[in-house]
């Protein structure tokens, strides 16, 4: 049984192939990432995953469950959470009530129970906090707890979109450009996490990524995308070195 | 300035997060429980509408404030309650089951409003909500065998459990009673998994539905709840004004109910209150004004006029409405001499995802 494998995966946009054909398997408990120049399809990949757009081709298999034809709210509550590029919190809420939204699909009480606010529904809120608690323990988060996301900083969103993510226990942690925008300090911070991520919570991170110092750090597969389609795979120094990738980042030596 | 020091979970989820919360509630609680004995035949009137428009203010908050969806059409939930009410009355219904039947029938009637608005955003389902309210007012003004047509309904006082609540001060306790409850119910939800989803549509559809929150599912159901709220709304002010017919229901009539949740301040439960309070104390100020007049009457349309002109000013000068400026004037207080200008000033938005849809 394979955890997550994507076969022959395209869209089209009009006549722009987005992703073209591209296969590859994560392996369960491992950091894959996926580079490539801009534009190359890489968060097209995310989407398609999280079923914001549906695959022209392909077919997209979690844990042998094709995930095409589901709703998109589905693919969060089977075990697949994610964060994005250019961050999407919940800005005029807190970053406590941004990650208890994360609990949302574990929540088991009823609207009548709510109405009322029943003890079950008391128990659970406890219940949620307290799962909550731990990844701001983790993430460090304490301090901005009970600040409204609008006032926070750029590093700390970042960091507060992946505490959102964890907080749905994910299986599966979809990570969109973690590094983008933030300071060395910040990028190596996010690196730790990353790894504790991998080995302390055990959860299986696919990640698309431009750092190249972060990628070699954290990943142990790395896939290269160009144009839509895919023209490496192995680990990171093996992608490195391939004459593809660096023809398609830097130009084909005359 | 008060600091919380939060020693365990059920600390946040608290109805009351200090005691001195505790104190302001119980005070307010006493002012308003004591209002038959200090407050004329003419006052009294006024907390009967003021109970009655929070309620309808709580309903468009959830779905204006918290749920971020824009409804031009509560005036017609409003008579779905209300002609609900006065028909279940004339047939002899307790009024306990009217009143719930009145929450039913409109809450149905905001599911297939909601329906739309899966799929539209911002001004269209503002229109898609205004056709919504004329075709409601245009029903109930044709379907003459049932609703009585322009004649109108006339209604008899409330008779609760064999009691007939025939005096100002029996039906102001019952409408303070069901705007507790209905506030309290909007608290409740606020502070659990539904509630929460609201907010998550709101400020972003997209991570909100990568979440694992059915869209479609909690969209309608904001609808169905601010519905309902208005349903219970209705009946009260069918018996309220004993005699109700399809011109109560018209389209500026919701025009005011949006004007109660910008004013009292978007976002805040208790600026539905503040809202309702200012909308009805508002024709009593232009009517103090009119003694000014060269005239000495109010023109007719002056109270438009002011209303509007107060709308613009606030969406201008106060997006946050009268709560945002009590929040203001409250951190100024607990922070002086150290409170800034720019404190609530609204941060730039970091560019957002593409839109998807």
């Amino acid at each position: 049984m394979s955890f997550f494998k994507v076969e022959g995966l395209g869209i089209r946009f009009g006549g722009v192939v987005a992703v073209d054909n591209v296969s590859f398997e994560v392996q369960r408990g491992e950091v894959f990432t996926i580079i490539g120049p801009n534009g190359a399809g890489k968060t097209t990949i995310f989407n398609l995953i999280g079923l914001l757009y549906p695959a022209s081709s392909g077919r997209i298999l979690y844990e042998d469950r094709e995930l095409a034809g589901l709703a998109p709210h589905r693919v969060a509550e089977l075990g697949i959470a994610r964060t994005f590029q250019n961050i999407e919190l919940f800005e005029h809420a807190t970053v406590l009530q941004n990650l208890l939204i994360g609990r949302h699909r574990h929540r088991s009480t009823s609207l009548w129970q709510e109405l009322v606010f029943a003890p079950a529904v008391r128990r659970a809120e406890v219940a949620h906090r307290e799962a909550v608690e731990k990844v701001i323990d983790f993430l460090e988060l304490a301090k901005v707890r009970d600040t409204l996301v609008v006032g926070l900083p750029y590093g700390i969103r970042k960091v507060v979109e992946l505490g959102r993510a964890l907080a749905t226990d994910p299986k599966l942690l979809l990570l969109d450009e973690p590094s983008s925008g933030l300071n060395p300090e910040e990028t190596d911070d996010m690196a730790f996490w990353i790894e504790d991520i991998k080995k302390h919570l055990g959860i299986t991170v696919l990640m698309v990524e431009h750092d190249m110092n972060l990628v070699s750090r954290v990943s142990d597969r790395v896939l290269a995308l160009n144009m839509g389609a895919a023209i490496a795979e192995g680990t990171p120094a093996e992608v490195q070195a391939h004459p593809k990738v660096i023809e398609a980042y830097l130009g084909a030596p005359v | 300035m008060r600091f919380l020091f939060k020693t365990g979970y059920e600390q946040d989820v608290r109805l009351f997060q200090h005691s001195g919360q505790v104190v302001s509630y119980g005070l307010l609680a006493l002012l308003l429980f004591s209002a038959p004995w200090w407050a004329g035949d003419y006052v009294m009137s006024q907390l009967h509408f003021i109970c009655i428009y929070a309620i309808v203010g709580f309903g468009l908050m959830m779905l204006v404030g918290f749920t971020g969806q824009i409804s031009l059409g509560h005036a017609a939930f409003l008579a779905v309650g209300a002609y609900t009410e006065a028909l279940m009355q004339a047939a002899g219904v307790p009024f306990v089951i009217s009143i719930a039947c009145s929450a039913l029938f409109a809450g149905i009637a905001g599911i297939i409003v909601g329906l739309p608005a899966l799929r539209l955003k911002g001004i269209y389902l503002a229109i898609s909500t205004l056709a919504f309210n004329v075709i409601v007012e245009e029903i109930i003004t044709r379907w003459e065998s049932l609703t009585g047509g322009n004649s109108g309904k006339h209604l008899k006082p409330v008779e609760l459990f064999g009691i007939k609540l025939d005096t100002d001060a029996d039906f102001y306790y019952l409408c303070l009673a069901l705007t507790v409850l209905c506030g309290l119910a909007c608290v409740n939800l606020l502070r659990s998994p539904t509630g929460r989803a609201f907010v998550a549509i709101r400020d972003s559809e997209i991570s909100a539905s990568c979440l694992g929150v059915h869209l479609a599912r909690y969209k309608t159901m904001s609808f169905a709840f601010s519905a309902a709220l208005t349903g219970v709304g209705g009946a009260l002010y069918a018996h309220k004004l004993a005699f109700i017919s399809p011109e109560q229901f018209s389209l500026l009539v919701s025009i005011e109910l949006v004007t109660i949740v910008i004013l009292g301040g978007i976002g805040f439960l208790h600026g539905a209150v503040l809202g309702s309070v200012f909308l009805i104390v508002l024709p009593q100020l232009i009517a103090i004004a009119k003694d000014f007049l060269p005239s000495g009457q109010v023109p007719t349309g002056l109270q438009a006029v002011v209303f509007g002109l107060i709308l613009i000013l606030f969406i201008i000068f106060e997006p946050l409405g009268l709560y945002g400026r009590w929040l203001k004037v409250r951190t100024w207080f607990q922070l002086f001499p150290f409170y800034r200008k720019g404190m609530f000033r609204r941060q730039k938005s970091y560019m957002k995802s593409e839109r998807l849809r």
